[in-house]
Formats: C-alpha cells, structure tokens, sequence
C-alpha cells in the first residue's frame, strides 16, 4: 500500500468575530507555474532564489495603458523609466514596444544609448548631470529635464561653448491635493518659480525650451490629482504662447502610477484600490483636451510610468531553509531571499505563494528572510499552508524596483530569467559571485598578509 | 533522536474534558477556545487521548506517510508544544500522571 502525503500537524485557534467583509483571504492558493513554465524546474535550472520576468505580461500591461490613453488622447508617448528596472533584456522589450528611454544619471543615460535608443529620444531627469553627461546629451539632441537653477545657468553656458541649441524642459513641482506634496525637483508652480524659469529660458535665446514636465509622486492614488498637474502645465504652456508666441511640445506628466501591490497598512488589497490604467488616463486626457489649445497645437503627452508596467511582470521565487515557533506561538519561516533583494517588502504587504500542492490548512505566519538582521522581514504576518524545508514559494508583483535597489549585503544577488512569449527562458542576469566583489577590491601591499 | 526529549514532555495527556470531533474541530470547554486541526494533527491528538506511547505514534506515523523520521520528529515536537501552550494539555494533568 502507497503511503499517504505528509503534511505537518498544526493547530489553529479560532477566532470569532475577525473576518471582514471580504471573507477569508485565498493568497495560499498554489503557483506551481509562471507562463506555463513550472517553478521547479526553474529552480532547478536557475538556482534558488531567482527573478522571473514575463515578457508576455509586460507586453499585456503596455498594450493595456496605450489604449487607454491612445483611444481618449491623440499624441501619446511613453518613455521606460530606467530606474524602475534597467535590466537591458527588460529595456529592449519596452524599446520594441515603442518607447523612448527616461533616465536620472549618466550611467542610465550610457545605458540607454547602448542599448540602442537614439539620443534625441532619451529624456534625462534627475539633480544631478555633470558637464560631461550636459555636453554629451546636449551633442545628442536630447531632452533635458533642468530640475534647479543653477543646472539651468550651466546649460545656457554650455550651450554657447558648444555652439548647439540644447531642448530642454522644466521640471515643475505643484500642490494637486494630494500629502506629502513632492516640492524638491524642480521649479515650483504656485510661487512663481516655474513661470520665472521659463521667462528666463526663452528671454535668454540660447536653449529651446520644448516641454513642460512634472512628477507628483509615486504609487499615486489618487487620478485625479494627474488631472491637476496636467491642468497647471497646459497653464503654463498656455501663458508661454499668449505672452512668446511659442508652442511648447510636449507635456510630460512623469511616472507614479500605483501597481497591484498592496502597501503596506492598507484595508483593502492593492488589485482592489489600486486605480486603473482608464482611470489615469481619464483624469490626465479630460484635462489637456479642455486646455486652451488648438487642435493644431495640442502637445505630445508624455508619461514616463515605470512601476505600473513592470511590477506585475516580475516574481520571485525562494525556498524555505526553516521553520521555527516563536515565544508567543506564532509559526515562522524563514525563506531564502530577505530584504536585501526583495527591497520592496519594506512598503509592501507582498502576495506570497506556496508553490506546491497543499491542503486547505493553514497558519498564520511570519516571513523572514536569511540574513542574521532583524529587520529582515518579507511577510510580518500572512497565513499559509504548513511548508517545510525546502518547499518552494512565489512573491508575486516584485518587478519594481527590487533588480536595481536590490542590495548586495550579507549574501550576493541571484540569478535573472526572462520567460519569452514562446515560453522560452533567458537568463538575463548571472548571479554574483565572490569573484565579481573581489575583482572590484584593492588590497594594500601591507595588508596582503597576517598571521594567527 | 526520540530519546533526546524529555521524559515528562512525552509523559502528557490530553485534558479529559476536551471536545474532539471527526472533522479535526476542538474545544476547550475549561478556556472556551476552539482549535482547528488538520487531519495529521487529529491523529496525533486521538493517539495521545488513547494513551498511545511514543514509540507507537512513532511507527503509526512514518508506516502510514510519506516522511522521514527526522522530520516527522520536528513537528511532533513542535505540535506538541503547541498542545501545551494551547492548554490542550494540562501541566496539572501531566503531573498527576
């Protein structure tokens, strides 16, 4: 006779009375595949943990927010945040897909342009650009983003060094009803700073001042306050042709759309309040088309969103090393990857899977990660089916943010696979190992030796 | 490995007047808790109730599943400080025996 699956006895407490509304939650439901492709056979060819990137679901989250915008706003162009995953493999699919590159340093900026992306469609953000990094994208016709004064000044100076008409931006901070409002980049809106910008920009004659952009936030919640930003810089844009006679390009209302994940705190599950693409596009397309433009004139919209197009598309899978009981009873699991690569379970409440079969019983638990630091926590508390060593799970929604924040502390950053759309896995990015931190290190002829 | 436990941990009981039904349901009428158990937990909680030594829950657990002794060890010992702490066993009872 074939012995019966083991599970590990558990015992739950019941308590009345601590369901909400929505019922018991369902997170425990098995992932045994992503794309058809079963985690352990990923696992097992990768090594564990291990970034997963679905091609097909970035594709499906682009096509997604083009139609929303394209079908309620003529001129749209999407440019892919660097810093939100500058993975090349990753940054070739939306370079595919259509959109020019956004970057905030020299080194997203080299990137960009070895990955392909001509010069004069690359958006360069951020404080801080050196000379080299102004003349460089100055010679290649791209858009500067100018975030402060002095910036500005330096440009108008390299300009006339360098003989070239630089087209810049810029960037325009505001107050659109939402808390904490973002005042550091860029000039402000409500006490003239923006306004004295552009004033200087065009009286100046030496650089094309082409669009207007502003960045309000991230993980907005809010849509509507899109709708404001978008109203302030058709304003702004409107005042620029009444007062110069000149056109302003293009609009660019930055990133900062809200993906499924759940934050942290939150009542509700981020695939329930998060808004949606249509939502988004609604509040920024009613507020250009009822600005002060002709039809002739209505700017290019550009959106420069990188989590909502990506975080889905990525996962994580891990092991379990342990299990452990804690002094109050609670179950904890400590899992193979921590926050030093899943640098995103600091904000967020992360849908976690079982990977493998399971019954219905389950235990509420504590996620933690492998590092011997006590602030590495994947999950404070999340119920699950009982697993033991060596039972795999799945983090969904980590393709934010987690591959270029992600730290190279106490245990070395793994393996990147990218699922094409035939089903066919790439890794994208090796994982580290001691030798790629040594060969960065430099050993003092004094210290080369000891004894003990 | 089993010798490694204590002599009183294994000399337990469950309380007398613990409610256990077939579905794995358990009440506490002393504490007015009620528990939840899965099917294996069950077992384990009937075998202690009938007075089953170690050795017998032992063989009775790794002849009928898919598991190894070292870890079925494990979670014994963990369900079982489970029972302890959810007063499904009673120290006073324990010392009685």
């Amino acid at each position: 006779m074939s012995k019966l699956p083991y599970e590990r006895p558990v015992i739950q407490r019941l308590n009345t009375g601590s369901m909400n509304k929505f019922g018991t939650r369902t997170e425990y439901a098995p992932v045994t595949h992503i794309e058809n492709v079963s985690v352990k056979s990923l696992i097992s060819e990768f090594g564990s943990p291990l970034f997963v990137i679905s091609e097909n679901k970035i594709r499906q989250l682009y096509s997604d927010v083009t139609r929303a915008f394209k079908t309620r706003y003529p001129r749209v162009q999407f440019a892919w945040s660097y810093k939100t995953n500058y993975m090349n493999a990753v940054c070739n699919v939306f370079h595919q897909l259509g959109s020019w590159a956004e970057v905030v340093s020299g080194f997203e900026y080299n990137k960009a342009l070895k990955n392909g992306v001509p010069g004069s469609k690359i958006i360069f953000n951020g404080p801080d650009k050196t000379d080299d990094e102004l003349t460089l994208a100055i010679r290649n016709d791209s858009l500067i983003h100018i975030d402060h004064l002095d910036e500005l000044y330096r440009i108008i100076e390299l300009a006339v060094e360098l003989k070239k008409r630089p087209k810049v931006a810029i960037r325009v901070n505001m107050d659109v009803g939402i808390y904490p409002m973002w005042d550091r980049f860029g000039f402000n809106y409500e006490n003239g700073q923006a306004w004295d910008a552009i004033n200087k920009i065009i009286l100046t004659d030496k650089i094309d001042l082409v669009g207007l952009h502003a960045h309000i936030g991230t993980f907005m919640l809010s849509p509507q306050a899109y709708g404001v930003a978008a109203s302030k810089l058709a304003d702004l844009a409107y005042h620029t042709k009444i007062k110069f006679e000149k056109n302003i390009e293009y609009i660019d209302l930055g990133g900062g759309f809200a993906s499924k994940n759940t934050l942290k705190g939150s009542y509700l599950k981020g695939s329930d309040s998060s808004p949606s693409f249509d939502d988004y596009a609604e509040a920024i397309s009613t507020a250009l088309l009822n600005a002060e433009y002709t039809k002739e004139h209505m700017p290019l919209l550009i959106l420069e969103s990188g989590r909502a197009l990506i975080d889905e598309a990525g996962f994580l899978l891990g092991t379990v090393i342990a299990n452990k009981r804690l002094s109050d009873g609670r179950r904890s699991t400590i899992l193979d990857f921590g926050v030093n690569i899943l640098f995103t379970a600091f904000w967020y409440d992360h849908k976690i899977s079982p990977a493998q079969d399971f019954s219905h019983y389950t235990e509420d638990t504590v996620l933690y990660g492998p590092l011997c630091m006590n602030i590495d926590v994947v999950r404070e508390n999340v119920t699950l089916p009982p697993m033991k060593k060596g039972d795999q799970v799945v983090v969904h929604t980590v393709g934010a943010y987690n591959m270029t924040q992600w730290m190279q502390f106490i245990s070395l950053r793994p393996n990147i696979v990218l699922i094409d759309t035939n089903g066919k896995t790439h890794l994208i990015r090796a994982k580290e190992s001691l030798d790629t931190l040594n060969s960065q290190e430099r050993m003092p002829a004094h210290l080369s030796s000891f004894k003990l | 490995m089993w010798h490694l436990f204590t002599k009183s941990f294994f000399n337990m009981k469950i309380r007398k007047n613990i409610a256990v039904s077939d579905s794995g349901f358990i009440f506490n009428p002393s504490t007015g808790d009620s528990f939840s158990t899965n099917p294996i937990g069950l077992e384990i909680i009937q075998m202690l109730k009938e007075e089953k030594s170690k050795e017998e829950m032992r063989k009775t657990i790794l002849q009928k599943y898919q598991v190894d002794e070292a870890t079925f060890e494990k979670d014994f010992y963990d369900f079982v400080s489970m029972l302890h702490q959810t007063q499904i066993i009673s120290q006073d009872e324990e010392k009685k025996n």
